[in-house]
Parts: structure tokens; sequence; C-alpha cells
């Protein structure tokens, strides 16, 4: 009997450790977790595929289908944009839709019955896969970060250089606090996108912990609590998602005031 | 947790599927919803306009309507003014022809009776001579007597 065919109730802390290791292949630097890399690629190329189908395709007059949906959709992510950020940037309205759809996909990927696709590679000789994306710090961070590169380039681009290092400087407590007010501002920055990732990163992991836990119970009484979690599951991988896209629009907006207008 | 290739994997693949959006899902949309707004916008400002011209066409035909009315009231009582008109000429001209008729008759008839007066009166004078001849045969002579029997032919 091999280790994967054994109940999992034999071992329920083995069975949770394997769930939650990642396919990795490499070491230090480059580490390369297989699963989420490919799964999160999986799910963007189906965003590519989708709207590249559907863009392509618009009808003016007679929308249909996913369309429809996309408007939807995007309108609403306009919606947000618009009642947040004062201005006009061509970047944040994208920018805001793809965080919303693909941390969307990815959280999706949790409602998957926790055990198939695991199962399914292992008779192909994989032996650990994760498969929603955003349980893996990796992602939800990587977003993370590049939300966070891109408020410092539109701090320096709208107050310059010297502009967002006296953000750093004079606030909150004046010019003669200098070193607090950098500490604080610094740490004030610094936390900006780790709880951004790590938000969405505990959240997932703490629903597929959950199913997990739930996946020990025994098999006549599994569904009660398998269902009612996944539906109530639905609820958080929109919001969180939604909350992903709405921090990620409120800290470019606040990246995009000037000076008198910060803290 | 350390920083590993993985991560750097994950910030490619968001920003090539940020650019990937932005350039055609994000960009055909808002450029679609935008024409739509503006042509929803647009029928309502063009229905909104139909709806004034129809509200003026109405004034106006009406307008039409009464001056139309109008005209033809007027055109009947010119007409009826100038069948009038016609009737009284028609009759002035009748009754003056009839006095002119009339007058002409009357001349004429006066004419016949001067003439008929002036055959009878000539008659009556060469009567008269022939009888006066008969009564004087000799004593008159018609030559010494001419100027009396002249004047009595004027008399007469």
């Amino acid at each position: 009997m091999s280790e994967a065919a054994r109940p999992a109730t034999d071992n329920p802390v083995e069975y949770i450790q394997h769930h939650l290791t990642n396919l990795q292949v490499g070491e230090g630097f480059w580490t390369f977790n297989l699963d989420t890399l490919v799964f999160g690629w999986l799910l963007a190329g189906l965003l590519v595929f989708i709207s590249w189908r559907i863009g392509r395709h618009l009808s003016l007059d007679n929308p249909r289908g996913a369309q429809n949906v996309l408007e939807a959709i995007l309108e609403f992510v306009d919606s947000q944009v618009k009642s947040t950020f004062p201005g006009h940037n061509p970047l944040i309205g994208p920018l805001a839709l793809t965080v919303f759809l693909w941390v969307f996909l990815m959280n999706v990927m949790d409602l998957i019955p926790v055990d198939l696709l695991p199962k399914a590679a292992e008779y192909v000789g994989i032996h650990h896969l994760k498969v929603v994306p955003t349980t893996d710090p990796y992602t939800t961070l990587g977003m993370s970060l590049s939300v966070f590169a891109l408020v410092i380039y539109y701090n320096i681009k709208v107050k310059g250089v010297a502009g967002y290092i006296k953000t750093f400087l004079f606030h909150p407590f004046g010019k003669w606090l200098m070193p607090v007010n950098f500490m604080m501002t610094a740490v004030e920055e610094l936390a900006k996108p780790l709880s951004l990732g790590l938000r969405l990163f505990g959240n997932m992991f703490a629903g597929e912990l959950v199913f997990l836990l739930i996946a020990l119970l025994p098999w006549w009484i599994l569904w009660v609590p398998g269902s009612l979690w996944a539906i109530f599951h639905i609820l958080i991988i929109t919001l969180q998602a939604f909350i992903f896209m709405i921090l990620t629009i409120m800290y470019l907006t606040l990246a995009h005031q000037s000076l008198d207008e910060a803290h | 947790m350390n920083v590993t290739a993985t991560l750097f994997g994950q910030m490619i693949t968001f920003a090539v599927l940020v650019w990937f959006i932005h350039r055609f899902l994000w960009g055909p949309l808002t450029r679609l919803l935008a024409e739509r707004t503006k042509r929803i916008a647009d029928g309502l400002a063009a229905a909104e306009r139909g709806t004034q011209e129809l509200e003026l066409a109405g004034k106006r035909s009406a307008e039409v309507l009464r001056e139309g009315k109008q005209q033809a009231a007027d055109i009947i009582a010119q007409a009826e003014k100038r069948a009038l008109q016609i009737i009284e000429e028609a009759k002035h001209a009748a009754k003056a022809e009839g006095d002119r008729m009339i007058a002409g008759a009357k001349a004429e008839i006066a004419q016949e009776v001067s003439r008929a007066k002036e055959a009878l009166r000539s008659q009556v004078s060469a009567l008269a001579m022939a009888g006066a001849e008969k009564i004087l045969r000799r004593e008159v002579d018609a030559k010494a007597h001419a100027d009396l029997l002249k004047a009595i032919q004027t008399e007469l």
C-alpha cells in the first residue's frame, strides 16, 4: 500500500502537511513552486484567452453571453476606481480588473475538492500538489509587491524624489522629529504590501486548512460541513478578491496625492 | 520564507496579465461602453428634438389651417360681393339699354308724327289751295296771290 492510498484519518497531521507542501524544484533563490506557477499561468492563460476572444468580437448593439458578464464586471470595477481615484490614469482600471479577475479565479480553485487534483497527480507520479495559487504567499506577495512598486513609482512621479523623501521626513510629527517620522512612515509604507499580500494568503490558507480538516471527517457526515463551508467560501473568495482590488486602488490613489493632500 | 524565483515568476505573470487585459479587454470594452453611452445620449437627445419638432409642426399646421380657412372665407365673401356687383351692373346696364331703346322708339315716333304732320299739312294746303282755286276760279290769279297762298300754307 502506497502512502497516498492509505485512508487519511490514519495520520491526520501527515495528511494535512502533505497537502500543504508545494511541488518544489530547485534550491535557494532558484526555488520554483511549480504548482503555484503552473496553476497561476493556467488561470492567467484562461483570462487571456477569454479576454482575447471576447475583446476581438465586441458587439455594440447586441452584446451577448460572456460580453455581458465582462461588461458588468468592468463597469463595477470602473465605478469603484472612479469613486476612489480622482484623476485619470489609464493603468489603474485594467490593473484593478486584472487583480479582481485573477485573484478570483485563483481563489475559485479552492472550491475544487481538496483531494481531487492531488490524487489525480498522484497517478502520474507527482507527489505534492497545491492547486490554489493564492494559498502560496509567493503569489499574493508577488502581486502586492508589484502594486508596491507601482505605488513607489507614482509617488516619485507625482511628488518628485525630493517630495517623496519629504513625506518620510516631515510627517506625521513635523520637522523636529525626523528620525521618528522616518521610522513611522517607513513602517506604514512597508506594512501596505505586507498586509495586502498576507491578508489574502491568510484567508485562503485558512480556508484550505478548514477544507482539509473537513476532509478528515467520516464520509457519511462529511458533506454537511463540506457544503456549508464551500457555500460560505464562495463569499470569502469573492470578498477577498474585491478587498485586494479596492486596496490596490486605495494605495495607488494615496500615491497620486500631492504633498499638500498627503496625510 | 525566502525570496525565490517563484515570487518573481508570479510578479512577471501578473505584469503580463495586466498588460494583456489592458490591451485586449479593458481598452476595447471601455471604448465600446463609452460609444454606447454616447449613442444612447444621442438617441435621447434626438427623441427630445423630435418631440419638440413635432410640437412645432403641430402648431404650424394649425396656423396654416386657420389661415387657409380665413382665406377661403375671404375669397367667398369677395366672390359674393363681386356677384352682387355683377348683378347690380347688369341691372344698371339693362335699365340703361331699356331707357335708350325707349328713347329711340319715342324719338322715332316723334319723327314719324312730325313727318305725318308734314305730309298732312302739305296735303291739307294742297287741298285748301285746290278748294280755294275752285272757289275763286277767276278772281284769283295764282301768280298774283302767291304770297297769300304761301302764308296760308305755312300757317297750316
